[in-house]
């Protein structure tokens, strides 16, 4: 099956965001993790599992009238770092958006740890969480230095 | 260096570096020798939670070596308790002090005031995160009774699933290339990323229930306390805290050299006949709680041990 072909197997958006090369079975994680799992009020498509080139299977979202921002892009980095993001405008890509996941990941997420000295939301400095491995994905704090469960950190989403 | 957060913070020859300004500084912390170092310094002393030997060797290391020492005093009766953040907290203190001692109740404490002073901040423990300056300690211990660190045969016993000072001292020993044994009842065992941790790091490392079995060929036996404060189920407790009791009799066969270290305080772990017996380091090793914090203190003021201490020291 082509990438058009899996492309279409929901319809095009007019105007909005389409993430593709969402890593196969991520998708659900990634709308959680961009806060547009629950309520929302624009149109969501997603199909899961198609076949790619790339990555054998991927999943792709279509988000209607919509365009993702910087803050959400620092989001997608920590569910779906290969993903490609494109801005649509009146059919067509108006914009191809890059994500970037440097060495930390800072005011993105909050760490999972409850005894962290970063649970106290008064405490004003950033909640900074450290790239230990890039694949697997691997995050500590730098605060409190443990480990980050990545189906925790979506809840955590700042 | 800034402050001194975690272990990670020293390299192995920084560490050995401090442990021999440490060994100069000995007389210094016996009051034999007046030697004031860190004349004019003022040390914060925050303590957000209960602490007898950290907080009061602290304080000793700081004025044996000249300086001052300003106390946050209780925590219900200072502005913690009126709701002011650790933040907010650090900015004062930065501005009256030259070097912070701290231990929070939270984990991750110590590198966040870090972050939010310009002084050097010492972590007195945060949570159950890291005790460094315990470790500098305990591994002067070691040295001082081995003459080495490297190689050693270390069996570390009781709760290793909560206690921060048997998580930071087993990092630093497998960088000495330690061999390590984990003894503890099976609810309170290391936690399994602290071990795969360790082994990713090279670290020979066994675990078992059988304390007594593992004694005879070790280095050092390293106690700590069932922390009664962890349990939910009051019997669970007692059935873990009955687990190990070391008594005199269990060293029959032991090495000669071999010593026991506690962090302190005891329970029950360490009957009250081996203190007498030559392998009990643990009041020692408490003594030294202040020398190791000594050396420190002056390594991250940037002053100094001189290397005859003696001719630049007066009597007291």
């Amino acid at each position: 099956m082509s990438n058009e072909q899996s492309m279409r197997r929901v319809t095009a958006i007019r105007n909005g965001t389409v993430i593709d090369h969402v890593p196969s079975g991520q998708a659900l994680r990634v709308l959680e993790m961009l806060g547009i799992a629950g309520e929302t009020s624009v149109p969501v498509s997603l199909v899961m599992n198609v076949p790619s080139k790339k990555l054998g299977s991927k999943d792709i979202i279509k988000v209607e009238d919509r365009e993702l921002t910087q803050t959400e892009l620092d989001r997608l980095a920590l569910v779906a770092p290969d993903a490609h993001v494109a801005i649509i405008r009146a059919y067509v890509v108006a914009e191809k958006l890059s994500i970037n996941l440097g060495e930390e990941v800072v005011n993105v997420v909050r760490c999972t740890f409850s005894n962290c000295i970063t649970t106290n939301s008064r405490e004003p400095l950033a909640h900074r969480l450290r790239v230990v491995s890039r694949d697997p994905l691997h995050l500590r704090c730098h605060y409190c230095g443990r480990p980050q469960d990545l189906d925790e950190l979506v809840k955590n989403a700042l | 260096m800034t402050g001194l957060i975690t272990m990670d913070d020293l390299t192995n020859e920084e560490i050995l570096d401090i442990l021999d300004d440490a060994e100069r500084l000995l007389p210094v912390a016996k009051g034999e020798l007046y030697l004031p170092l860190l004349q004019g310094r003022i040390m914060g002393n925050l303590f957000f939670e209960p602490s007898t030997r950290t907080r009061m060797s602290f304080e000793t290391a700081m004025k044996r070596l000249g300086g001052g020492v300003v106390n946050l005093g209780d925590v219900k009766t200072s502005s913690v308790v009126k709701g002011e953040t650790l933040y907010d907290t650090i900015q004062m203190v930065d501005g009256y002090t030259d070097i912070i001692a701290m231990r929070h109740p939270r984990q991750g404490a110590a590198q966040y005031a870090q972050d939010a002073a310009r002084v050097p901040i010492l972590n007195g423990g945060d949570g159950a995160g890291n005790h460094p300056t315990q470790t500098m300690l305990d591994l002067f211990t070691i040295r001082q009774a081995h003459g080495k660190l490297d190689g050693l045969k270390v069996v570390l016993a009781g709760d290793l699933r909560y206690g921060r000072t048997v998580h930071s001292l087993s990092h630093a020993l497998t960088r000495f290339g330690c061999e390590l044994i984990f003894a503890s009842p099976g609810l309170l065992r290391m936690p399994a990323e602290i071990v795969s941790d360790l082994q990713g790091h090279g670290a020979n490392v066994t675990e078992t229930e059988d304390l007594y079995g593992s004694i005879n060929d070790a280095d050092v036996v390293y106690m700590t306390r069932i922390q009664k404060e962890r349990f939910a189920d009051e019997d669970e407790y007692a059935r873990c805290a009955g687990a190990y009791k070391l008594h005199a009799k269990h060293l029959a066969d032991v090495k000669e050299d071999m010593i026991i270290m506690h962090p302190l305080p005891r329970v029950d772990e360490i009957h009250p006949s081996v203190d007498s017996t030559r392998h009990a380091r643990y009041f020692e090793q408490a003594f030294n709680g202040v020398v190791a914090r000594m050396a420190l203190l002056c390594r991250l003021l940037g002053v100094a041990v001189p290397a005859d201490v003696s001719s630049a020291g007066g009597a007291l």
